[in-house]
């Protein structure tokens, strides 16, 4: 005997799936709200642009900024022509064979490795073992083999998801098959191949284990003039001052981590913005 | 007179065991429209594939026998398959423009194939869409999208883009296909203006369309070519009982 009907298991279902599609957004508001809560008074343009005094309790952030925005742009150098270049290689030229799949099931465990690990992979082989020393090179590749996984899927994804009828079209026109990925296939994969690059190095830029041995400093009284520098970072930067400072003010503490969450929301905003952008003109 | 085409005892499988064409044997003339027709699946589209080398896009097949192009081999060795496929232009089924403009669609090629005088591309733009019969309708919006086309705009986009190339032969695999009427009595009036330049083979959308607009016709069956002729010899007086039973509504 049916106690609801249908209608009414139908409501019922309903709500239940959206409280907990609910539930999963309010850890993720609380977070923001109170970091924003905390935070907001610390920020201020001094905080911004000065480098820390008095033993980082005073004074602003600003080398940290600078050395996160130096890392995310040498992560992106890194990872982003290997990654599309890959994809590339992956989705259009591989065969179905024994190297490719071992190409595969490797990018699948690159995917899966612990932080700590690439960290201390980047010590032994660019610090160590290349001689780069603890420098922005050296923290840059780490961090850019750590985004690598991403930036191959989500690229080979949106490769593979241009329509096949493009490039049998394009063939049929004498187009090589590299004028075919150049001019059909990279173009409209461009969005989601952008959005899979901004969100691994949005990932990989709010890491801490990577950058510990290979270019992080505690502190510095000047900043990097080339890729073999050490370099302050936000995340490290956060973790040195939230443990090892003693009487650090909670404000800066706070502070330091709202500019990293804004750093890392940018990058996914601009990601969506770029890609809505990019899929309103070209439209098939 | 030498024929445009010559297939010489073709065969063709998938891979999968089954044989899509067997031992096909044809010669098309020079500025002859050539129908190839047959019931779905009796691989008119294989065939067609093959003889432009769009078939080299498959990961595997087997292909047995000659297919000569103005006498040459067109699968010997050294054989610059981008010079072919320019020379033997295609038009498929489903009207797909690329991602772009009207006028990106019908200069790709051409700068595929490093022509970038703006002048020789204007000038083959407005040809070849005045020869598919589009440019009264498009000559003032060559900047818009190609997908703000009609599907009959579309398709006839997608023929001029091919012919933009000059080429010597037009492939048509059903260019009608999902067309309305008015828009087939357009492709179908530009055809004969068409064969004075170039030679084309067409795979029709149905049987009156190939009697309509035919010089000679091949019925295939079963990857398997029935019986070839003139137009009034196929669809008049068929030799052959199945081609007869086909023509007459019987079967397909
Ligand atoms: N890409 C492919 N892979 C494997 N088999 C295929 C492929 N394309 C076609 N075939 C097979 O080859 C045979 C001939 O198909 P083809 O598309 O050439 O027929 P067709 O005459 O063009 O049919 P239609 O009138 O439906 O377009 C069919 O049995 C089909 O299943
Ligand atoms: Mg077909």
């Amino acid at each position: 005997m049916r106690v609801l009907s249908r209608q009414q298991t139908q409501k019922v279902a309903t709500f239940l799936i959206t409280t907990v599609a609910t539930l999963v957004v309010i850890p993720v508001l609380l977070i923001i709200l109170m970091i924003f809560y905390n935070g907001m008074s610390a920020i201020s343009w001094e905080f911004l642009t000065q480098p820390p005094r008095n033993g980082m309790t005073e004074g602003g952030i600003m080398p940290a900024i600078l050395g996160t925005i130096l890392l995310t742009l040498g992560t992106a150098v890194a990872a982003i022509p290997l990654g599309i270049g890959a994809a590339i290689y992956l989705a259009e030229y591989a065969g179905d064979n024994a190297l490719t799949r071992t190409i595969r099931l490797a990018i699948v465990n690159l995917a899966g490795i612990p932080s700590i690990v690439y960290g201390l992979f980047g010590l032994g082989m660019f610090v160590l073992f290349f001689q780069f020393g603890t420098s922005i090179l050296a923290g840059s590749l780490t961090l850019g083999l750590m985004t690598l996984p991403i930036v191959i899927s989500t690229a080979e994804e949106a490769i593979l998801s241009v329509p096949q009828a493009f490039r049998t079209v394009s063939y049929s026109v004498g187009a090589t098959r590299w004028q075919t990925i150049r001019h059909q296939v990279l173009p409209n994969a461009m969005p989601g191949i952008i959005t899979g690059i901004i969100l691994g190095l949005s990932r990989a830029i709010g890491e801490t284990a990577p950058i510990l041995f290979t270019v992080a400093a505690f502190y510095l009284p000047n900043l990097p003039t080339s890729v073999f520098d050490q370099t302050m970072a936000l995340p490290y930067h956060l973790y040195v001052i939230s443990t090892q400072v003693p009487g650090m003010p909670l404000q800066v503490q706070y502070g330091t981590a709202l500019v990293l969450l804004l750093f890392t929301l940018s990058l996914t905003f601009v990601a969506t913005m770029i890609r809505s952008a990019m899929r309103r003109r070209r439209e098939w | 007179m030498v024929p445009k085409l010559s297939i010489q005892n073709v065969s063709f499988d998938y891979g999968d065991g089954a044989t899509a064409l067997r031992n096909i044997s044809l010669d098309i003339m020079p500025h002859e429209l050539f129908v190839l027709f047959g019931p779905s699946r009796s691989g008119k589209s294989t065939l067609l594939r093959l003889l432009n080398r769009l078939s080299d896009l498959l990961p595997v097949g087997q292909m047995h026998g000659r297919i000569l192009f103005d006498g040459q081999d067109i699968f010997a060795r050294g054989t610059d398959v981008f010079d072919l496929r320019r020379r033997i232009g295609m038009v498929f089924a489903t009207p797909t423009p690329l991602p772009g403009s009207i006028y990106e669609n019908l200069t790709y090629g051409l700068k595929m194939a490093g022509i970038k005088d703006r002048r020789v591309l204007d000038e083959r733009v407005a040809r070849s869409l005045q020869q598919a019969a589009l440019w009264e309708e498009v000559k003032d919006r060559l900047a818009d999208s190609a997908f703000a086309l009609s599907g009959g705009q579309k398709q006839r986009l997608c023929l001029a883009r091919s012919l933009a190339l000059e080429p010597e032969i037009v492939l048509l695999d059903n260019p009608t296909s999902g067309l309305d009427p008015i828009s087939t009595s357009i492709v179908e009036e530009s055809l004969y203006e068409l064969k004075q330049q170039y030679t084309i083979v067409m795979v029709p959308h149905s049987m009156q369309q190939a009697a309509r607009v035919a010089d000679r016709a091949a019925f295939m069956l079963d990857g398997e070519i029935v019986e070839v002729g003139a137009q009034k010899d196929l669809f008049v007086y068929p030799q052959d009982k199945r081609t007869e039973d086909y023509v007459s509504g019987r079967f397909g």
